[in-house]
């Protein structure tokens, strides 16, 4: 039996909303009831809470393991706080058949120290003809099927995927924005984006995909999440479909909510990212919206690339940033301006995510996973991205002044990180 | 501040405009005499990188460059290296080792330039990126404006055609609103770009309203390779509507001028009439006045890059 008591530590609890001053016991991987005689850590006056729950992180394996393997995901996960990584079949090969699943799987757990699941595509090769086999692959242990941001333009094909995946119980996430609309844009069509001449797709093309994937929720029943919502003009639509008692959930990427288009400048290429960074009112909406719960999750988005696919023209570039171990820090941003709660950014990252998979976490409840983070809100930094354990080092935030760093990361009672 | 690079004209001063106009002004008069040759870049390397076909602006670029006396080299990158994969900026740090002192960019995509412009150590011309910005086009077409209006302020200029596919447009747009002239653009609502109401001009989808009055008349080349499909109905509608005829042009100022960058689709933007009629059309001249830009903008950006190495060396 092994055991440890961490004193003297803020309690993050996302359940019940709460920031207390106290301690937390861990037996055998789990949060236990307070056991005085446990060895301990002081935590010295700093915070503690569950574990960052990820979804969508992109993994470049099999296929581009130069930009990220699961060994230096699973390190970065560690350092940013991230103690499960839910990754993202758009890899080559795409992940859509149980084979290729499986191999995933295998890499993931000899290689992450992190807890890792994995999506699957909703149809074969993400191209949108013909649904995956759900059901195989669920067995295998995919916690959700997605095509990212390739979008099943063909509306039959969908239907009958959500309608398959309804009587399996299995989520399905939509990337949503309309194919034809947003075709060929780098940015969001505006006076910036003019300007610059870079070619841009009207916000609305999100609210166009959201509409029509909530229709085809409504007429299947089946369990959704949208990936990334980043417009305003999108989320009259998601309360309504809420509202109306639709299985959804939405996601949002901490690019969209702590960056906005103009921090593109001159064409800096590691801010873009799909889909493009929005105006300065749609992040505000977005950080109103994660607020008052009509958004669900925060996520990373994280997409590791390389140099070279980045140090092009920007219509040309890559989109994609990674974001594992800059997620925390600017996601305290928020906290910072007091925009959100810490309570309220662990029910984002942690909690909501960990329910909407039906994975324990997520939780500082007795026999919950003790999946936890140690950090301190405060500690100012100067970003630089060489020092980032993942393989790729685009990010936007090179070079920018941040707040927060974690101190320790345990999985499963284990410590898998320390500062 | 002091020019290292000619990348557009959204980061000029308009003092700075007015300085290349001035000493363009007097390479205008001087390349109509015999003595137009000097040596002013005399010793200078220009290398002109076209990743766009271009005959026209390759051509006055490489006549400005030998006017003055600077060596000149052609590099077609269409039919180069980038066919055999190498990158914009390989591309650039290789030509770079060899200590050109300007390269003059043409690229397909926009900020293209920009980003070339960040790996080199030697000066860089923007002769054109994507839709974003031509600025040498725009700089002859206000030295074009000047000498035949007389000034470069309080003017109405109608800017016509397809406004979003245009960089011309664009620089245009930029450097005559610096200069405080009141801007019309007219053209189709397809061919207009978003967020057009916040550039602080005019928007027109009647042409006949958008020229009422106006001193200066730039019709823009309906760029059909630019086009997805579906931005106009159909070549005879668009002509219909938007292409300069004499009605039309009836509503502009008696003495306006019509402007054309080139190459122009005659029947299509404009009537041939009124391209060939030299008391309207300036297009001959703004090619004239285009060599002239271009040697101006050189001279300048080559003063202060030999400035720049002098006081390094010291």
């Amino acid at each position: 039996m092994t055991s440890l008591r961490i004193t003297n530590v803020h309690l993050i609890d996302p359940e019940l909303q709460t920031i207390q001053l106290g301690s937390l016991t861990i037996i055998d991987g789990r949060i236990a009831a307070d056991d005085l005689s446990a060895p301990t850590l002081d935590g010295r006056g700093k915070y503690l809470a569950p574990g960052i729950v990820d979804i969508g992180v992109k993994v470049c394996e099999p296929g581009e393991r130069h930009k990220e393997s699961f060994r230096s995901a699973g390190l970065a996960a560690a350092a940013g706080g991230v103690t499960t990584m839910v990754t993202r079949p758009d890899t080559d090969p795409v992940i859509d058949s149980p084979e290729t699943l499986e191999f995933a799987t295998r890499r993931a757990q000899a290689a992450c120290a992190v807890h890792t699941y994995q999506m699957a595509a909703l149809t074969k090769g993400r191209l949108g003809r013909e649904m995956t086999e759900i059901g195989f692959m669920q067995d295998a242990g995919a916690v959700a099927f997605t095509d990212c941001d390739s979008v099943v333009s063909d509306t039959k094909v969908l239907s009958r995927a959500l309608t398959y995946a309804q009587q399996l119980g299995a989520l399905v996430i939509g990337h949503p924005q309309d194919p034809g609309l947003s075709k060929g844009a780098a940015a969001t069509s505006g006076k910036f984006a003019s300007l610059r001449a870079i070619p841009a797709a009207s916000p609305m093309a999100e609210r166009l995909g959201l509409e029509r994937d909530l229709a085809l929720v409504e007429m299947t029943g089946a369990k959704y999440h949208a990936d990334q919502i980043s417009t305003a003009l999108a989320l009259p639509a998601l309360e309504r479909a809420k509202q109306q008692g639709l299985d959804v959930t939405a996601g949002v990427s901490i690019h969209h909510l702590t960056l906005n288009e103009f921090d593109v400048a001159d064409y800096r290429s590691f801010f873009k990212v799909k889909p493009p960074l929005r105006s300065e009112e749609d992040r505000l909406a977005m950080v109103a919206a994660l607020a008052a719960g009509i958004l669900d999750i925060i996520s990373s988005m994280h997409t590791p690339q390389d140099e070279e696919s980045k140090r092009l023209p920007f219509e040309q570039a890559a989109s994609g940033a990674v974001a594992l171990e800059t997620l925390l820090p600017a996601a305290l941003r928020l906290y910072h301006a007091d925009q959100l709660s810490l309570p309220q950014l662990f029910r984002a990252m942690s909690l909501n995510p960990a329910k909407l998979l039906g994975l324990p976490g997520g939780s500082l409840a007795q026999g919950a996973p003790a999946d936890l983070i140690l950090f301190d809100p405060d500690t100012p930094f100067v970003l630089d991205r060489f020092k980032l354990h993942s393989k790729s080092k685009n990010t936007p935030f090179d070079g920018q002044r941040m707040q927060g760093q974690v101190l320790a990361t345990f999985v499963h009672g284990q410590k898998v990180y320390q500062r | 501040m002091q020019l290292q690079h000619l990348l557009g004209i959204e980061p000029l001063q308009p003092q700075q405009i007015k300085e290349i106009l001035d000493l363009a002004d007097q390479y205008a008069d001087r390349n109509r005499t015999s003595s137009r040759n000097s040596k002013v870049l005399a010793g200078c390397t220009q290398i002109n990188m076209f990743f766009e076909n271009s005959t026209r602006t390759q051509a006055s670029f490489e006549i400005a460059g030998k006017r003055l006396g600077a060596d000149v080299m052609n590099i077609a990158m269409q039919a180069s290296s980038i066919k055999k994969g190498e990158t914009l900026v390989d591309t650039a740090l290789t030509l770079n080792a060899m200590h050109p002192d300007l390269l003059v960019v043409r690229h397909p995509h926009s900020g293209a330039v920009d980003l070339l412009a960040q790996k080199v150590n030697c000066a860089v011309l923007n002769a054109g990126d994507g839709r974003h910005e031509h600025p040498t086009q725009a700089l002859l077409d206000a030295l074009t404006i000047r000498r035949s209006k007389g000034r470069l302020h309080r003017l109405n200029i109608a800017i016509c055609g397809d406004i979003a596919h245009s960089r011309v447009a664009r620089s245009n747009l930029i450097l005559l609103g610096k200069m405080e002239n009141r801007i019309r653009l007219v053209g189709p609502a397809t061919l207009m770009p978003a967020g057009i109401n916040e550039f602080g001009a005019e928007v027109f989808h009647d042409m006949e309203e958008g020229l009422k009055d106006v001193d200066v008349v730039m019709m823009l080349r309906l760029q059909r390779e630019r086009m997805d499909g579906g931005f106009i109905p159909s070549e005879r509608e668009y002509y219909h509507r938007y292409g300069l005829n004499a009605a039309k042009l009836s509503n502009a100022k008696p003495d306006a001028i019509v402007m054309h960058p080139g190459p122009m689709n005659r029947g299509v933007e404009i009537d041939g009439d009124i391209a060939d009629d030299l008391s309207r059309s300036v297009i001959q001249e703004q090619v004239e006045m285009g060599v002239a830009v271009r040697m101006a903008a050189m001279d300048i950006l080559m003063r202060n890059r030999r400035q720049n190495l002098e006081e390094a060396q010291r």
